[in-house]
């Protein structure tokens, strides 16, 4: 089955979203995080999108999804790299992501959460991978 | 108005939807629309298309090129025989959904237009167009 690929660096997770995402692959996505999360005990997830040229309130669902049940799961959720012309569309649409961190590329997600979770045993997680 | 281009599409399968967005996408390009214009109108059809497959039970998407007083612009409809909207007013809140939505769809495509129109009967179906113009 299609899958999307699910990096380990550290205790953070790294999901590159290259594909115009279909409903099962979205899917497949959610389950095969919360599986690994729990594995690797991760504390953060990194989803990059700057290669979606659109984000509809389907994906939308699947991004908040997917940071509500890291929060449960106690990890991060930063969303990464969305183009302007995404961000822009986004706001008219009137989707918000609440509870979804965003950064402008992985290295500034990276950045983010060693000083969000500084202090914590997967602080310096992100440079070991 | 002149129609002086159209595409006729399926919306049977979520993957239509990914085609729908790729049509609509490839012809904002063509027709010479900004990014940002490419970007509304194409998440606006990934939205109505989706209402077809999810509420309308499959249906059809339409896409026009018109020409009007030197101004180009992009219609797509989106055509169902499902079960149609009993409360268009109800449909058209942000944030009602009748199913597991996040209920922007419907309000989100009509702020991402400049034209919208809706028609729907119980037990008939439903039609909804939105027009885009070029540099609007
Ligand atoms: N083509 C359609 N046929 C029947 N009902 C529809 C159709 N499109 C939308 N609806 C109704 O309008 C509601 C709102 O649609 P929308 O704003 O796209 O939100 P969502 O898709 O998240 O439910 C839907 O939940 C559904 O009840
Ligand atoms: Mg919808």
């Amino acid at each position: 089955m299609e899958r999307i690929p699910i990096l380990k660096m550290g205790r953070y997770l790294l999901v590159t979203v290259q594909v115009d995402m279909h409903d099962r692959l979205a899917m497949t996505l959610q389950d095969d995080l919360t599986n690994q999360i729990v594995e690797h005990k991760a504390r953060a997830v990194l989803i990059d999108i700057s290669t979606l040229e659109i984000v509809d309130s389907f994906i939308g669902r699947m991004l908040a999804n997917i940071a509500a049940m890291s929060r449960v799961l106690d990890a991060m959720t930063v969303v990464v790299g969305m183009q302007p012309s995404v961000a822009i569309t986004l706001v008219e649409l009137g989707l918000s992501l609440k509870g979804v961190y965003t950064a402008l590329n992985v290295e500034k997600g990276m950045e983010f959460l060693t000083t969000s979770l500084s202090g914590e045993d997967g602080a310096d997680a992100g440079n070991t991978g | 108005m002149p129609v002086i281009r159209d595409e006729l599409m399926q919306v049977r399968a979520s993957d239509d939807i990914v085609r729908v967005r790729q049509m609509v996408r490839a012809l904002a390009v063509e027709l010479g629309f900004g990014l940002v214009d490419q970007t509304k109108i194409v998440t606006a059809a990934s939205e109505l298309a989706r209402n077809t497959l999810d509420y309308g039970l499959g249906g059809t998407t339409l896409m026009e090129v018109l020409e009007e007083n030197s101004r180009i612009g992009l219609r797509i409809t989106f055509e169902d025989n499902g079960p149609g909207i009993a409360d268009i007013d109800l449909a058209m809140t942000d944030g009602y959904t009748s199913g597991r939505g996040l209920g922007l769809g419907l309000s989100g495509a009509k702020r991402l237009s400049n034209e919208f129109t809706i028609e729907s009967r119980v037990g008939e179906g439903t039609r909804i167009a939105i027009t885009r113009w070029k540099g609007r």
